[in-house]
């Protein structure tokens, strides 16, 4: 007999016997379909936090260095302690650095805080305020709505004039555009003379959407004089990262006058550093969330496997009569594997039926999709479940002696 | 020659008692021939339809069926030698309690490979042949117990073996219905099939044409009757 009609002939008997004991399938394939709903909405959460994530910070272009006092992961308190006595980086520093670099597109100082602004009656609370200059447009990677970004005169002038983010623009204007208008951020009043794009972020805070961006020296005016800069070099070529890395080093060092023993007393932060910390983070939040969903898998699976030692148990004799009318060990362990497998694989499909809407529901608070790929994995992992638990029955069953079994009543 | 046992034993291990079930037992069985084994029980008969029957293997011996050594085969090998060479008949039918008649008799021909048309056909034949040509699609609860046999018989014979093995064919079935199937021996053997029914009922014995007593793992005595 060949494989295949072994397999047809076995799906046929392993779909008998299912249907034989209806009650006994259902309550099987319940304990898969809990394993199963789990493991992939886990999954799916997971797909959907990294790329809430990774859309939150596609803002931070690969291709802009943040030089700032400290870096963005510090290891340890000692490292802190240290870098808390870096002198600050000041505007005269970010401006000698313009005139130095060469394979420097744009380079944006910038310093932010938080406010509230008021519109009329309207207002919104705890909005990031930016102070910086034109070719922050470059190096921050801006995307205009409406109206404009700020002008190369208006900083130069210091002009009332801002920028405010979507979500700040539907807050406070409701009917009415928002350009034109004067609002007042802090005590000061400033025209608004553009509407970012919506960029949307992680779970939805809207954090990128909630700010308001105003040329420096009003900045420094109104809220802070002598702040914390951010100088942002956005590179001409992505491909020159290290280069322009070094050539920003080396005029640093020289900028503020270090020594050549001295360590760095500045960082250059890049969005590497924020994968490569949110990459190790959610690999440990993954591993973690699909052991311990896993687990319930696990238990579906050893459910299976009881249920399949009973199924061999009674069916003894009839495995004996099939063996002493010339059924292989093959042939027997087939027919009880994929009864198995079948199980698990129905459990699967109705898995992926509950867990569909429990996506559509997920939703609502992350970007979660069930992708082919989870559906996928969802199906092999049910089917691998039921050959690994099915297979140690199966194989009892079909290295029976015939003459026991049929002696079996 | 198609049955040659050649000093043939078994033995069963019972904890640390050894038990001789069939001690050296020499047999042959010739083509066509309609043999009983008869003996009480305990005496080694069902041991003896085993080993034929290529359920059970030897402990010592040899034997060769249809020309070929089965005494060291292992478990597959053994299982396409009862496919090909064996029809069993059992007293308590064993037929599959879910499959209807017509799947019951197909069974050894997916075994052995048929493909399903002409599969089922020849299960069809078997089926007439024994009378049952309408009630193919019943389950054997739907069956009375000589029809049930009668199904087990047309299994036995659909794939053409060498030797029809029947373990006390008549059992479990009254005395009229057992002298049905004893008279569908009877034609078989007629038609040419080798017959071996182990029993312990004389009036089934002697419709055969040889008797074999087996008494303590031994041949106790071999007549043939006329």
């Amino acid at each position: 007999m060949n494989l295949l009609t072994e397999l047809k002939e076995g799906a046929g008997i392993s779909w008998g016997a299912i249907r034989a004991n209806k009650m006994r399938s259902v309550l099987t394939t319940l304990g898969i379909v809990i394993g199963i709903v789990t493991v992939t909405l886990m999954g799916t959460a997971i797909e959907g936090l990294n790329r809430a994530f990774l859309k939150s910070i596609s803002f931070i272009g690969a291709d802009v260095l943040y030089i700032h006092r400290f870096q963005w992961f510090m290891h340890g308190q000692e490292e802190w302690l240290k870098a808390q006595k870096r002198r600050p980086i000041t505007l005269e520093q970010a401006k000698s650095l313009e005139r130095q670099l060469t394979l420097a597109m744009a380079i944006a100082p910038m310093a932010n805080t938080d406010d509230r602004i008021q519109y009329k009656k309207r207002h919104s609370d705890n909005v990031t305020i930016i102070g910086t200059t034109e070719e922050f447009m470059v190096t921050g990677g801006i995307i205009i709505a409406q109206g404009r970004f700020l002008s190369g005169p208006e900083v130069e002038g210091g002009r009332p004039v801002c920028v405010i983010g979507s979500q700040v623009a539907t807050n406070l204007f409701l009917q009415e555009s928002a350009l034109g208008n004067k609002i007042t951020i802090g005590k000061q009043s400033f025209e608004v003379v553009g509407v970012l794009e919506k960029q949307g972020g992680l779970l939805d805070n809207g954090s990128l959407d909630n700010q308001a961006i105003i040329p420096l020296k009003q900045f420094l005016g109104s809220f802070w004089s002598h702040p914390d800069y951010t100088v942002e070099v956005k590179i001409k070529e992505l491909e020159q990262i290290g280069e322009a890395k070094e050539e920003l080093r080396s005029a640093m060092r020289k900028i503020r006058r270090l020594a050549p023993n001295e360590p760095d007393d500045f960082a250059i932060n890049q969005q590497d550093q924020i994968l490569d910390m949110f990459h190790r983070l959610a690999g440990t939040i993954a591993t973690i969330g699909l052991f311990i969903t896993g687990l319930s898998l696990f238990v579906g699976g050893i459910g299976i496997m009881n249920i399949m030692f009973v199924s061999v148990a009674e069916r003894t004799r009839e495995i004996g009569i099939r063996k002493a009318i010339g059924a292989k060990r093959r042939t027997i362990l087939l027919q009880f594997l994929i009864e198995a497998a079948s199980i698990c694989l129905l459990g699967g499909l109705l898995a992926l039926g509950i867990a569909w809407p429990l996506t559509l529901v997920m939703q609502r608070f992350m970007p979660a999709t069930m992708s082919p790929i989870i559906v996928g994995i969802a199906l092999l992992v049910s089917l691998l479940t039921g050959v690994l638990s099915g297979f140690f029955p199966a194989w009892r069953a079909a290295r029976m002696n015939p003459v026991d079994a049929l002696r079996n009543e | 020659m198609l049955i040659r046992l050649e000093k043939i034993s078994r033995r069963y291990q019972m904890g640390a008692e050894t038990i001789h079930a069939l001690r050296e037992v020499t047999l042959e069985i010739q083509r066509g021939e309609y043999v009983a084994i008869m003996g009480p029980s305990g005496s080694g008969k069902s041991t003896l339809m085993n080993l034929v029957g290529c359920l059970d293997t030897p402990t010592g011996g040899q034997y060769e069926l249809n020309g070929t050594q089965v005494s060291q085969m292992d478990d597959n090998q053994l299982a396409e030698v009862r496919n090909r060479e064996i029809g069993f008949i059992f007293q308590t039918f064993n037929l599959l309690p879910r499959s209807d008649a017509l799947r019951n008799v197909e069974l050894p021909l997916i075994y052995s490979g048929m493909p399903a048309d002409e599969r089922r056909k020849v299960a069809l034949e078997a089926l007439s042949s024994v009378g049952l040509a309408d009630r193919i699609h019943h389950k054997p609860n739907e069956l009375s117990g000589g029809q049930r046999q009668r199904v087990a018989v047309a299994r036995a014979l659909v794939n053409k073996p060498s030797i029809l093995l029947a373990d006390e064919p008549t059992g479990n079935l009254d005395s009229k219905t057992g002298a049905e199937i004893m008279a569908l021996f009877e034609e078989l053997s007629k038609k040419g099939h080798t017959i071996i029914v182990v029993t312990h009922e004389e009036d089934v014995a002697r419709q055969a044409r040889r008797i074999i007593r087996i008494r303590d793992g031994l041949i106790a005595s071999d007549e043939r009757v006329a």
